[in-house]
């Protein structure tokens, strides 16, 4: 017989080694994309599914209801903020004049080549 | 163990972060990777919270996510208009 908390700290384990696959995932994708908007997936990976499981994580291990309470509303929180940010960042991008990468080219290796080819 | 091993990889993860922070080349890309930057931070507090055994650390993390929101829309607000007050020239009116 497992006891309960055994049982709670290996799914709490399970919860921040996946929460943390998918921050340094997000991450990475951060520094290696090739665009401002490819880049901002890879950020919402970070804030969406990376936060909420490594606070679920903790949330296993709150000692008492008001920090339960209080990790329920930074997840919360940064659930419905998050996405408000991208849009504004990715309207104000697009309002600045930042071309989406469309067919594999970016708009300054696009300018680049066809300096080239002339 | 398990809250190190968690806020050793968070730290990993700022660095990436702050690399693509000074390294971006539009302005979006800087204010994207210190967005990425704020909600780890927040994420760390909680977890260092929990490390140190003193859970009251989640008020400050909680502070830090409402400022975190504020900032970055106040900064992109500012980018896109050059003010934060009113509109300016053939804008909507408080478009964000």
């Amino acid at each position: 017989m497992i006891e309960t908390g055994t049982l709670i700290d290996i799914a709490s384990w399970i919860f921040i080694i996946a929460g943390l696959f998918f921050t340094i995932t997000g991450t990475i994708g951060l520094v290696r994309l090739p665009d401002v908007f490819a880049r901002m997936h890879g950020a919402g990976m970070v804030d969406t599914m990376g936060m909420a499981l490594i606070l679920v994580g903790l949330l296993l291990h709150a000692p008492s209801a008001i920090v339960a309470i209080k990790i329920i509303l930074i997840l919360a929180f940064i659930f419905f903020t998050s996405p408000t940010t991208c849009y504004a960042l990715a309207r104000a991008a697009l309002h600045a004049g930042v071309k989406p990468m469309i067919s594999g080219v970016t708009d300054s290796q696009k300018t680049e080549s066809e300096k080239s080819k002339t | 163990m398990m809250f190190a091993a968690a806020a050793l990889g968070i730290l990993v993860a700022i660095a990436l972060a702050m690399f693509r922070a000074f390294s971006g080349p539009t302005v979006f890309d800087r204010i994207l990777a210190v967005n990425t930057t704020g909600t780890l931070s927040v994420i760390l507090i909680s977890v260092y919270g929990f490390l140190t055994e003193r859970p009251e650390f989640l008020d400050i993390a909680l502070l830090y996510a409402l400022i975190n929101f504020i900032g970055t829309v106040a900064v992109t607000k500012f980018v896109q208009f050059q003010g934060l007050g009113y509109p300016v020239g053939d804008h909507e009116d408080g478009d964000v």
